[in-house]
């Protein structure tokens, strides 16, 4: 190094080495970048932008320390042993006038509400009488409503006076904190998300493994046919790409529902009676089939380009030197093969637990992923925060699906097509 | 399975009569498309630790041959025996055959050990067997080293004997090669010949080995089976090939050869009188001509052909004056082509002995060579 330094290489007119390099490399540099900046450019926007949004969402917490500035600074030096005193309340009292008359209680309410069932009609309530409250407000607040009297109530403003929160993440997977801070479980009649989480995980898995086992044989064949009869075969194999995902899903209600093709066909063979029809669509089965035919194909071409590239004298070397045909294909074949499988394992399966329409569609109430329920709280219920929650988590587990996947066979090791 | 073999076995058995042969092709044919022969009535007995090579130029039928002997193909007609028993029924893995393959086909995600140890797993022996049997084949390759580097760390030659080792670590009778040198270089190739040689003799092994090499067919074989067009041209040991071609193809494959066109004018005892296009007379040594006034192409080796001296005697019963156009300098000898009898491009090879005289282009020389050695082969 400090040789370089004591006589850098120069060219020919003594310019040092380094430097025209850089030069003769920077019009090139400069170039590609221009070609890549439009795709850059509306990446970042419609991309990376909207993900940070969502982290951001998922943690944000401004409602409490925007709307009860007052209460939130009078309850600072508060140790929560018992109920605030009357300086508190007479905060809370001038907080939610000024609320009241600048009519933006409602994200405050809907807020609180969230953590303590009932918030939004105390906060509604007390609001609409809190101009003819008189002093003491301690005394005047517990009278208009009881909770104000409850010492939870209190630490709950105290404790989401904080601009973030975790209380989301906790809601997204069944959780909430207790007054006194610590994570307990929802009540069971409102646990929701985790079998919701669970159910998306292990029928992503069914779907996966469905499309291994039907798409394997036929990457098999793609990649071991003549190439007139393979081209044929691709073709089929990438029909359903050309097709309108809507189509192809609701063509599995036309067939599956209980008035649907196969049923009548089963009906008119006598293979079922007509009042026990069989109950295809609209629950797991539903979502299942459909899901595994459409995402079949992002199984089959990463088989098939990893099984293009396995020379047919593997199999013959096994054979001949006395592998019987399975033994030889277990051995020989199909560990050559592993890349492919998990490279559309991990595909199908990373597709499979975003996926939104087919399930929505298809999928019934039993079947139903989780995707189904950050539209809802996005688009019916407007909890936002909990919507980002979710989706943040779905983002970590694909995030984490990655990460084992690079780790076990390589990222550099799949081909796609 | 064994009673159905040995029943087909004892009725073909009666219209073969050598059975000391270890491996037979008999009456093969092979097409893949309905249409065309690929291999058209193949006939080849083969002894008992014979190395036989099959040579021919690429899509001559050779490599369908030995994978119609490794049980990937199926004859379309024929049978081929091995140990007097037909084996076209038997799936491959039954047939106890080692095939080295082109491109080696070493399982990749396996080390060069488990490679070796696969035929013998699946022949169930006991660990220390496998352990005992795969460290001989390494020693016998002299690969000791690299029984846990796996393929794609080897080299090419490294790769190839792993392949040759593994292909006999199960002891075969009899060992399929197919072009196995093809993917190495030159001075490698040449070293693997004596190698595989090697191996063959101490071993005794039968081999039947693929190639479109004719110096590696030469080198190696105890009989060469020349094949061209879906048949054997000639089957013979590899100086009778080459001394003694019995068909223009194979004079043209085998060795450096120089050819003259002409038309049969005369038999004079065991020779006769060729008359070539452009008028000149040659006396030579019919071998697959029928008689006067049949064409034939007369073949000649550079080697057998003399440069004689202005005032030497007439030694030879063909001599010629011809025009020198080129002279190529190779060290140990010297590559002239001359013009001669209408042929351009008539090569002669002469030892760079000392008192050869210098020769330039357009210098006009004595040629001469012994009709003996001039063989009047088919058109």
């Amino acid at each position: 190094m400090s040789e370089s330094s004591a006589a850098p290489l120069r060219t020919a007119d003594g310019v040092p080495l380094k430097v025209s390099l850089r030069r003769a490399v920077r019009r090139s540099r400069i170039k590609a970048l221009l070609l890549v900046a439009p795709l850059l450019v509306f990446l970042i926007i419609a991309f990376v932008m909207p993900i940070l949004e969502m982290l951001w969402r998922s943690v944000d917490n401004p409602e409490v320390s925007t709307h009860l500035p007052r209460t939130v600074s009078a309850l600072e030096g508060w140790n929560g042993e018992s109920l605030p005193d009357e300086a508190a309340f007479a905060a809370l009292a001038e907080d939610l006038r000024q609320g009241q008359q600048e009519r933006n209680l409602g994200l405050l309410s809907s807020r609180l509400n969230y953590e303590k069932s009932g918030m939004r009609s105390t906060i509604s309530r007390t609001a609409r009488r809190v101009g003819s409250l008189e002093p003491p407000y301690r005394e005047s607040l517990i009278e208009t409503n009881d909770t104000w009297g409850e010492l939870d109530t209190w630490k709950l403003i105290k404790r989401e006076a904080s601009p973030y929160t975790i209380s989301y993440y906790l809601s997204a997977i069944d959780r909430q904190l207790s007054p006194d801070g610590e994570i307990v479980k929802v009540p069971e009649h409102m646990q929701i998300h985790a079998t919701l989480f669970w159910r998306t995980l292990w029928m992503s898995a069914v779907i996966t493994g469905l499309t291994l086992v039907l798409g394997f044989p036929v990457a098999f064949l793609l990649a071991n046919l003549p190439m007139r009869h393979s081209n044929l075969l691709m073709i089929l194999v990438l029909l359903p790409f050309w097709t309108s995902l809507l189509v192809r899903t609701t063509t599995w209600i036309a067939i599956l529902q209980s008035q649907g093709v196969l049923n009548d066909v089963m009906v008119a063979l006598g293979v079922i009676a007509d009042e026990a029809r069989w109950q295809m669509i609209h629950n797991k089965m539903g979502t299942i089939i459909a899901m595994t035919h459409i995402l079949l194909p992002f199984m089959i071409l990463p088989l098939y380009s990893v099984m293009k590239t396995i020379p047919p004298s593997y199999m013959r070397a096994a054979r001949s030197l006395g592998g019987k045909p399975f033994l030889s294909f277990r051995r020989v074949y199909f560990p050559l093969t592993i890349p492919g499988i998990a490279a559309g394992g991990i595909l199908v399966f990373i597709l499979s637990i975003g996926y939104y329409i087919t399930p929505a569609l298809v999928g019934g109430q039993s079947g139903r992923f989780i995707t189904n329920y950050i539209a809802y709280h996005m688009q019916t219920s407007l909890n936002w925060g909990l919507a980002a929650a979710i989706a943040s988590i779905l983002l970590f587990v694909v995030i984490i699906c990655y990460l084992v996947f690079n780790r076990l066979i390589g990222v550099d090791k799949v081909k796609l097509g | 399975m064994n009673e159905t073999l040995a029943e087909a076995g004892v009725e073909t058995a009666v219209t073969t009569d050598a059975s000391s042969c270890f491996a037979r092709f008999v009456n093969v044919q092979k097409s893949y498309d309905g249409i065309e022969l690929v291999v058209k009535d193949f006939n080849l007995d083969i002894r008992k630790g014979e190395f036989v090579t099959l040579l021919g130029p690429s899509g001559s039928g050779k490599t369908t041959c030995l994978m119609m002997m490794a049980g990937f193909e199926t004859p379309t007609h024929g049978e081929i025996l091995l140990k007097d028993k037909p084996i076209s029924g038997l799936p491959p893995h039954k047939r106890g055959i080692g095939m080295v393959f082109q491109n080696y086909a070493l399982f990749p995600h396996m080390t060069v050990a488990e490679n070796l140890s696969f035929p013998l797993e699946v022949r169930h022996l006991s660990k220390a067997e496998i352990k005992e049997k795969v460290d001989k084949a390494l020693a016998m390759v002299r690969l000791e080293e690299f029984g846990d580097r796996r393929p794609a760390q080897l080299s090419g030659g490294q790769q190839q004997r792993v392949a040759l080792a593994r292909a006999l670590v199960f002891e075969p009778e009899l060992v399929l090669m197919d072009e196995p040198l093809g993917a190495l270089d030159k001075n490698l190739r040449e070293e693997m010949q004596y190698e595989i040689k090697r191996i063959h003799a101490s071993l005794g092994v039968t081999m039947i080995y693929v190639t479109h090499d004719q110096t590696e067919a030469l080198t190696m074989s105890d009989r060469i089976a020349v094949f061209n067009d879906g048949i054997v041209q000639q089957l013979a040991s590899p100086d009778e090939l080459y001394e003694r071609p019995e068909n223009a193809f194979v004079a043209y494959f085998i060795g450096e050869n120089n050819r003259l066109v002409g038309e049969v004018s005369e038999r004079i005892g065991d020779d006769c009188k060729v008359r070539l296009d452009s008028g000149d007379t040659v006396i030579a040594k019919p071998v697959a001509v029928s008689g006067v006034g049949s064409r034939t192409t007369l073949s000649l080796r550079p080697e057998r052909v003399s440069i004689l001296r202005d005032d030497a005697a007439e030694r030879f019963d063909n001599q010629f004056t011809a025009t020198v156009q080129e002279v190529i300098y190779l060290g140990d000898h010297l590559r002239t082509r001359v013009s001669v009898c209408g042929n351009d491009d008539f090569i002669l090879k002469t030892p760079n002995a000392q008192g050869c005289g210098e020769m330039r282009p357009g210098q006009r020389i004595q040629v001469g060579w012994s009709s003996d050695d001039c063989r009047a082969l088919d058109a």
